[in-house]
């Protein structure tokens, strides 16, 4: 195709993605280096009878036009990043320097709101790959076994986790998990603790929240596998079985190695949507326990007054983390393109 | 299918086969007894789908009864689609959806058809840039517009929304809609420009025609993409034009009064419905979407 009918063609989508992905992600990083303005205080003197009193009072006006001249804020430089709620470098430097123990060191990070969300953040992602893989990949040879019209029955159900909206699976769930629900009130009675919550202890809601994430992905885990066992090829299976592969032996040898790369596209998918887990902390009503990087930039974002340059900043480390995540897999695909 | 296993070697031993049964069967409670679940306890009061007493008044709905005489109310129902205006968030969803899935894959089909033809480098560069803005976490994007929409006065309308949807879609539309081109012969489209046609005609002449599948595949999960996005509905849109979802997260906040909760669970029940019949119809498109991109590479 000449390159002039290659670029029209592409025309509107480029522009789409220019405008609404490059341009916020260049506006964001600007804004990161910037500070909101500070208020225009005025001071005023009040005389009574008794003597005079001092005020010191917010001048709306000129901090209205303050904010007109300089739309952005005052200038910060990386002052933003290093704050207590993004990299807090001297509360870290000084957990450290007064710690007593490593453990220690570690509570005091985890009261850093930066690296509370970071560590929920992390710890979500890599607690349910391994989980939804398996889990999806057992669920998959399990249903190839059905008969042909129970898989649509229970391919339909299997598709309901994954596909209804995020917000709505962890409420469905949330209420069920309620102290008053059905789960919640059941495990009450099963340990016979009344004041059982699972929303109680961040152990519990991180669990809670992991649960989820491998009820809401393992679906998609599932399909992707399921199309792939459909394409195994027969006669290798009989072969192996042939040279007398007990079931177990053929599903290692000759199954999962045709599936390897599915597990990668798995992988890179899931990798890119746990990361960026924000609707069930709020589904979950999860924020005293658990937050995301997601969360933390939406938290910033719905103050009354905007926190524009801390949300920026914290989108400007989400996205150097996602980077950091996908570079392995950017250049994978890059050098099979080349080869 | 031709590649499947033959049937001696499905034949499996009596333990894996209850092992593979209890399996499946704990799964579909899992996956789908939270919705039954829900569905049903949204046509009861708050007293019954949270019981202080015993979950199964849940069930049985006994507090609906002694209020209203019957085990199942609608109550719910009309005071979150009327007296809180669930039916306008629901009209304003039906118009993001439609537009951006319409506007998605008009852009989707020309670039991915783009995409799929060319053989230069460059055209690999774009799938890959695609690729890591797919990963771009929404809320990062959100706090990138949020400033120059209020300066352009543009925040809080649905075109809006819209527009920055269809955005934040393209990635995945390209990358779909690629590898349903590539599966469309090369030969086909050479063979009508050698017959006179010109590329515009050739395309829309021939190939749409036989990428009638894909393209409503790929229109499914345009659709599922707008119709469950919180981030960004939530923070660009004026509460008078929200849609469904940041509607429902508007309800968590008032679950103080009584009855207020139940808003939220008649919501949920009625965004849902939807998906319900989506999966039912399109089913077998969800699967052939859901790897198109990995199967085929």
């Amino acid at each position: 195709m000449p390159h002039r009918t290659f670029w029209m063609f592409l025309a509107p989508s480029a522009i789409a993605m220019l405008l609404f992905i490059a341009l916020p992600i260049i506006s964001v990083v600007v804004q990161s280096l910037y500070i909101e303005n500070e208020k225009v205080l005025v001071k005023t003197e009040t005389c009574g009878p008794f003597g005079c009193e001092e005020q010191v009072k917010v001048d709306e006006v000129a901090s209205a036009k303050l904010l007109e001249e300089r739309p952005l804020g005052r200038f910060n430089g990386f002052g933003t990043y290093t704050n207590r709620s993004h990299l807090a470098i001297d509360e870290l430097k000084s957990a450290w320097a007064n710690r007593d123990s490593l453990g220690d060191f570690g509570r005091e990070m985890m009261n850093l709101p930066f690296y509370k969300a970071l560590a929920f953040t992390l710890t979500y992602t890599f607690a349910t790959t391994p989980i939804v893989l398996l889990l999806g990949f057992l669920l998959a040879l399990a249903v190839n076994t059905l008969h042909r019209w129970l898989k649509g029955v229970v391919i339909f159900a299997t598709l309901l986790p994954f596909i209804v909206t995020p917000l709505i699976g962890s409420l469905v769930l949330f209420w069920m998990i309620d102290a008053d629900g059905i789960i919640g009130s059941t495990l009450q009675w099963i340990y016979d603790d009344p004041s059982l919550s699972l929303k109680a202890s961040p152990t519990l809601t991180w669990i809670t929240l992991i649960i989820y994430g491998i009820w809401h992905t393992t679906p998609f885990a599932f399909i992707v596998f399921y199309a792939g066992l459909q394409t195994v090829p027969g006669e290798t299976i009989e072969s192996a079985m042939i040279d007398g592969a007990t079931r177990f032996q053929r599903t290692i040898y000759v199954t999962i190695p045709y599936l390897a790369p599915l597990v990668l596209f798995v992988m890179l998918i899931h990798l890119m949507d746990s990361f960026r887990v924000f609707e069930p902390i709020v589904g979950f009503s999860a924020e005293a326990n658990a937050t995301s990087l997601s969360w933390v930039i939406y938290n910033d974002l719905s103050q009354e007054t905007k926190l524009f340059g801390s949300a920026a900043a914290t989108s400007v480390l989400t996205i150097i983390g996602i980077c950091i995540i996908l570079t392995p897999v950017v250049y994978r695909t890059w050098k099979d393109f080349r080869s | 299918m031709s590649g499947m296993p033959s049937d001696i070697a499905n034949k499996r031993s009596t333990p894996l086969l209850i092992l593979t049964s209890i399996f499946i069967i704990a799964w579909l409670i899992v996956a789908a007894f939270p919705f039954f679940w829900t569905l049903w306890g949204s046509f009861k009061i708050q007293g019954d789908f949270f019981s202080k007493n015993d979950w199964t008044d849940a069930v049985t709905g006994v507090g609906t009864a002694a209020r209203y005489g019957e085990a199942f109310t609608g109550v719910a129902y009309e005071g979150a689609w009327f007296q809180e205006g669930f039916w306008r968030a629901a009209i304003n969803s039906l118009i993001v959806t439609v537009a951006v899935t319409v506007i998605s894959l008009t852009f989707g089909t020309l670039g991915g058809y783009a995409l799929a033809r060319s053989t230069y480098k460059y055209a690999f560069v774009v799938l890959i840039v695609a690729l890591v803005f797919r990963a771009m976490p929404h809320i990062t994007l959100v706090s990138g517009y949020l400033l120059p929409f209020f300066k352009l006065n543009i925040w809080g309308y649905l075109p809006t929304a819209i527009i920055v949807l269809v955005a934040i879609n393209q990635p995945f539309t390209l990358w779909m809609l690629r590898s349903f081109f590539l599966n469309v012969p090369r030969e086909l489209d050479e063979s009508a420009i050698v017959d006179g046609c010109t590329r515009v005609q050739a395309f829309r002449y021939v190939i749409m025609p036989v990428m009638w599948p894909g393209v409503i595949t790929t229109g499914l999960f345009s659709f599922l993409l707008a119709y469950n996005d919180f981030a960004v509905t939530a923070t660009i849109l004026s509460q008078h034009n929200q849609t469904m979802v940041p509607k429902i997260a508007s309800f968590l906040g008032t679950t103080q009064t009584e009855g207020n909760v139940m808003f939220a669970v008649a919501s949920v029940v009625s965004a849902t419905a939807p998906l319900f019949v989506l999966v039912m119809i399109f089913q077998r498109n969800i699967v052939s979407g859901l790897t198109a991109g990995a199967v085929k590479g």
